[in-house]
């Protein structure tokens, strides 16, 4: 199975806008939505059955036994995190702070302190009989998303049981863990990009981070009319460091209507849907030769 | 005058909605302001803002380190470690620094006392004058995982009498909770999409979770429905200003121009947005 997840750095630039056409023009048999403190891919996909729901537990979280509790404060000094609080009566844990490391276990000298399965989000699947769409909600402040992310993905590989040649992957924003998590394994990242000094700065970030990582990269431009001096900045810079340019989208209304009736933008007969249909050739001729297969 | 030292956190969900657009505009226009740009992986204050006379401080975190003379391959860090930061290959003890999670475990925990800890640089933050703005920006270094330590540094002065508006990272986890939560008052930006509306309604169990007062402002209003609006009107919730969908707009914020600083009009609404903010704030 090949690949490709779609990335941005900056947020809003239509990672989701492109994710959901190319699952359309591909007719993707499996795909998945990283972006799981902010999931969307589901609201512009046709035909989902009812999702089956896991509990994603993430760390454990350490529980103080006020019973067994002898007051000594080493819990609460030990923690880095500070996620221990001595109120007048008793010792509590925030969940929230808590990372599960375990000192305040270590350190207790009778044993008051456990560390307790929690959840931390739902991992969802929705299957047809030949499609796979892995997704998932994480609990709202939550951490541990990188490890969401890698289930999201395990899950619709595991799914697809090696049925599917294609895998179409809605990322994140940023550069952080869940975006490091959605890199492993990946053929292609397609950088969807803004024109605008943010989206260069935050364009430049991501792939380095994708480099780092040794993913090849490719970029392609969203709503490239709105600003034409920074695509054209854009197209230069791809072209300055070799990395591969797949098009340009322009701003389009009827995309935004397409989008704000649950459907792709290839569901509806508009200017940005037949440019995304150019990107999205170019992109997986890339695909088919980056990944040499 | 409504009171000025309070701290206001601009989130959205959902990327690319107008956090930076709005914190930075109402910073502009609040007589002298601190702004703090809390979206470490993707930092874009700076460039609106171009602040001078810039200070840097670098961030860094504790990680570990072996004595490989002391240590005698015994496995109970390795057996400690929940993040999977350490190995033991033969009888070599590794460390991948970048799951390391700094808790201090092995070190405490060693029985031959051969961990010791040594500060890692995982960003910087750098703090510099925009006019009548204090501008601090969180920079994490690319291929880090985790910008909570930059976020605690960014925030880690004392309450000041100034008026301080905190440019949050998109998404609702750990980095968002940790960004919101020494703000007084949460401003969530709404745009008018599908997306939008979903990632509002979020952000909105966010703030409610973490019991925070809060209101809305709609971004890149058209003349026509807007779902974020319907969802505010649903769920009472305040709406205490629109920015319009509008080319100049986007134009300038699109060349890291500030809008309040460059049009009149510009600065009007958005010193009406600040001053409804404040007054939601001592109803």
């Amino acid at each position: 199975m090949k690949q490709l997840l779609i990335l941005s750095g900056k947020g809003g630039t239509g990672k989701t806008t492109v994710a959901s056409a190319f699952i359309k023009l591909s007719h993707a048999k499996a795909f998945a939505d990283c972006d799981v403190d902010a999931p969307n891919l589901h609201l512009v996909t046709s035909g989902l059955s009812t999702a089956t729901c896991t509990d994603y537990m993430g760390m454990q979280k350490a529980v103080v036994d006020t019973g067994l509790c002898i007051g000594c404060d080493r819990c609460r000094k030990h923690c880095r995190f500070t996620a221990i609080q001595n109120h007048v009566e008793h010792y509590e844990v925030n969940p929230y702070d808590c990372e599960g490391c375990g000192v305040c276990v270590a350190v207790c000298p009778v044993g008051a302190v456990s560390l307790q399965p929690a959840k931390a989000g739902v991992l969802k699947l929705f299957c047809t009989a030949d499609t796979v769409f892995s997704t998932a909600q994480l609990e709202m402040g939550s951490g541990t998303s990188g490890k969401l992310v890698t289930e999201v993905k395990k899950q619709m590989v595991n799914q697809s049981a090696g049925k599917a040649p294609l895998a179409i992957i809605d990322g994140s924003p940023g550069i952080g863990c869940p975006v490091i998590a959605s890199l492993n394994q990946v053929d292609l990242v397609l950088i969807v990009a803004e024109p605008s000094v943010s989206g260069i700065s935050d364009m430049r970030r991501i792939l380095e981070a994708a480099d780092r990582f040794q993913v090849p990269t490719a970029v392609c431009i969203n709503k490239y009319d709105t600003d034409m001096r920074h695509s054209d900045e854009i197209e230069n810079l791809c072209l300055e460091t070799g990395v591969a340019f797949t098009g340009r989208i322009p701003f389009d209304p009827a995309a935004v209507r397409a989008i704000n009736c649950g459907k792709s933008i290839v569901d509806v007969d508009c200017p940005a849907g037949d440019a995304v249909r150019n990107v999205y050739g170019n992109t997986l001729r890339l695909l088919e030769e980056r990944s040499g297969r | 005058m409504p009171r000025t030292n309070t701290t206001i956190a601009v989130l959205s969900g959902k990327g690319g909605t107008g956090k930076t657009l709005l914190s930075v505009n109402l910073a502009c226009v609040a007589p002298s302001s601190i702004y703090v740009d809390c979206d470490v992986e993707e930092p874009n204050g700076g460039l609106f803002f171009k602040p001078e006379a810039i200070t840097v401080f670098p961030v860094s975190v504790k990680i570990p380190v072996v004595d490989e003379k002391l240590c005698n391959g015994c496995h109970t860090c390795v057996d400690f470690c929940r993040f999977n930061a350490l190995a033991l290959v033969g009888q070599k003890l590794l460390v991948f620094n970048e799951v390391c999670h700094a808790c201090g475990g092995c070190t405490l925990i060693c029985p031959q006392n051969a961990i010791t800890e040594q500060e890692r640089i995982i960003g910087r933050v750098e703090m510099g004058i925009s006019g009548n703005v204090k501008v601090l920006s969180g920079i994490m270094e690319v291929g880090e995982s985790s910008g909570v330590p930059i976020i605690r540094k960014l925030l880690a002065d004392p309450a000041t009498p100034e008026l301080t508006l905190i440019d949050c990272p998109p998404g609702s986890a750990c980095l968002v909770m940790e960004s919101i939560r020494k703000a007084d008052f949460c401003l969530l930006v709404a745009e008018p999409t599908l997306f939008g509306v979903h990632n509002l309604a979020m952000v909105y169990d966010l703030v409610r979770k973490f019991h925070k007062p809060y209101a809305v402002v709609l971004n890149k209003c058209l003349a026509e429905d807007n779902p974020a609006e319907t969802f505010c009107q649903e769920h009472a919730i305040r709406v205490l200003g629109k920015i319009p969908f509008d080319y100049e707009l986007g134009f300038m914020h699109s060349n890291a121009s500030i809008a309040a600083r460059e049009s009149q009009k510009y600065r009007v609404l958005f010193s009406s947005i600040l001053e409804a903010v404040l007054r939601e704030m001592d109803r």
